[in-house]
């Protein structure tokens, strides 16, 4: 499913990255440890999580994810959308907790495991 | 690229691209039973001229900033849009290549087209022809910047060099307790990496490595070096600080073990999977380490030339 698509059922707000929303998702991660998200996240994952400082975007980029969704309401740092536009990284934010939007995507077919 | 080259460059974009790309998602409608006097304020706060009809789910009309000046100029009373606007409007699909919408913009002559999704017939979107232009100018500009890296390459640098033996080093400096600039040294040695043309499957697990390393450099310490050794066979990453050392390497190397404080697990460090993350990484890691002067972290990757010898 393309990011675009997810933006729009979910309704998300987007910070970043808008020239990557045509690209396809292919499987989700929520976690809010970078380490644990860097040694089981897969390539093409939408992430969940409620860090917003710049290293999320290393993280991102590093396995090649496919958008960063930040929760609670969150916003990211402004270094974190300057990294984010410099790796046109698509960062989207939401008033819903992590439940609640993992439960919406794999509610769309976004599935944690392939 | 030079002129020619960008020309056509955008000729292909515009059947590469799809609607959904550039179209501005955020639309401003309004309904049926709004009165025709209350369109001006509509469109002058919101900065359009015009906006799509909806009535529920269903697009019904469209209403121009033209339609506003046509009905000012006959003195008619006050009405609903609904009485005014165009019934037929012309739409787009979301996953309608770009050149489609160019087409529709000229022939037609119409400012804007709003965006259905083909399954749902739903609004998603509104097309301008000042949107397409931003999307091009964005898309060529990023395919620009992937261009510039195609530039130079490793290859190319090695096989330039007239030496029976060739290495580059790069060399970053880490500071403790910084946490605006960590992670900095990683990227910027990814960035050089890609650069040179090295595999990407390579620079990842090279970024991989010397982020997880410069992190805990970071956190840990008040300061290190990270040193990246480059040849044709293999990239060696060399990191050393002058931290309090590792107590028990064996079991800092254990999945789950961490000693972060709170603090910087709230920022989302202490996972306890970093020397993990570089272990995966790594064809060969040596972590060496003295309690009270510091920590020296080996790892060595090989590239695909490597691998074969
Ligand atoms: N350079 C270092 N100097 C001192 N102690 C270190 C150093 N690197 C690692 N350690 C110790 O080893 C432990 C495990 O490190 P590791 O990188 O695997 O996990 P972590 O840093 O705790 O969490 P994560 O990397 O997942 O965010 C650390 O908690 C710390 O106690
Ligand atoms: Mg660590």
């Amino acid at each position: 499913m393309k990011l675009s698509e997810i933006v729009d059922r979910l309704d998300l707000s987007v910070r970043s990255g808008k020239e990557k929303l045509g690209e396809d998702v292919t499987g989700g991660y929520a976690s809010d440890l970078l380490s644990d998200v860097i040694a089981n996240s897969n390539e093409g994952d939408i992430w969940i999580t409620l860090q917003i400082h710049q290293n999320i975007v290393a993280v991102a980029s590093m396995n090649k994810l496919a958008g960063i969704v930040l929760v609670n309401g969150r916003e990211p740092e402004e270094g974190t959308l300057e990294a984010a536009e410099q790796e046109a990284m698509p960062i989207m934010v939401t008033d819903m907790p992590t439940f609640e939007v993992v439960g919406k995507l794999y509610e769309l077919g976004i599935s944690g495991t392939r | 690229m030079n002129r020619d080259e960008k020309i056509t460059k955008i000729q292909e974009l515009v059947y590469e691209m799809k609607v959904q790309e550039v179209m501005r998602r955020k639309v401003i409608t309004v309904g049926p039973t709004t009165q025709m006097s209350e369109l001006r304020e509509i469109l002058r706060v919101n900065r359009i001229s015009g906006a799509p009809v909806v009535e529920g789910d269903a697009l019904v009309g469209i209403i121009s900033l033209e339609d506003f000046i046509k009905w000012l100029a006959n003195r008619e009373d006050d009405c609903p849009i609904g009485a005014k606007m165009t019934r037929d409007v012309k739409t787009l699909y979301a996953d309608e290549p770009l050149v489609t919408a160019v087409n529709k913009l000229e022939q037609l002559g119409y400012g804007r087209f709003p965006v259905i999704d083909r399954e749902t017939n739903e609004l998603v979107g509104i097309i301008t022809a000042g949107l397409v232009i931003e999307g091009l100018l964005r898309k060529l500009e990023i395919d620009y910047s992937e261009e510039e890296i195609h530039r130079y390459r490793a290859s190319h640098i090695f096989e330039d060099i007239l030496a029976d033996r060739t290495k580059l080093l790069f060399e970053y400096d880490v500071v403790g307790q910084d946490f605006e600039r960590a992670g900095e040294s990683a990227s910027g040695l990814k960035t050089t990496l890609r650069r040179l043309g090295i595999d990407p499957r390579i620079v990842r697990r090279v970024a991989i490595a010397t982020y997880e390393a410069e992190m805990n450099v970071v956190v840990y310490t008040p300061g290190g070096k990270i040193s990246c050794e480059i040849d044709p066979e293999k990239i060696v990453v060399d990191v050393r600080d002058s931290g309090p050392g590792i107590p028990d390497v064996e079991k800092a190397m254990q999945p789950g073990y961490s000693t972060a404080p709170e603090w910087v697990r709230e920022l989302g460090f202490g996972a306890g999977m970093g020397l993990n993350n570089i272990q995966k990484c790594a064809d060969e890691m040596v972590l060496t380490s003295d309690v009270g002067s510091g920590t020296h972290l080996k790892v060595c990757i090989f590239t695909e030339q490597g691998r074969g010898s």
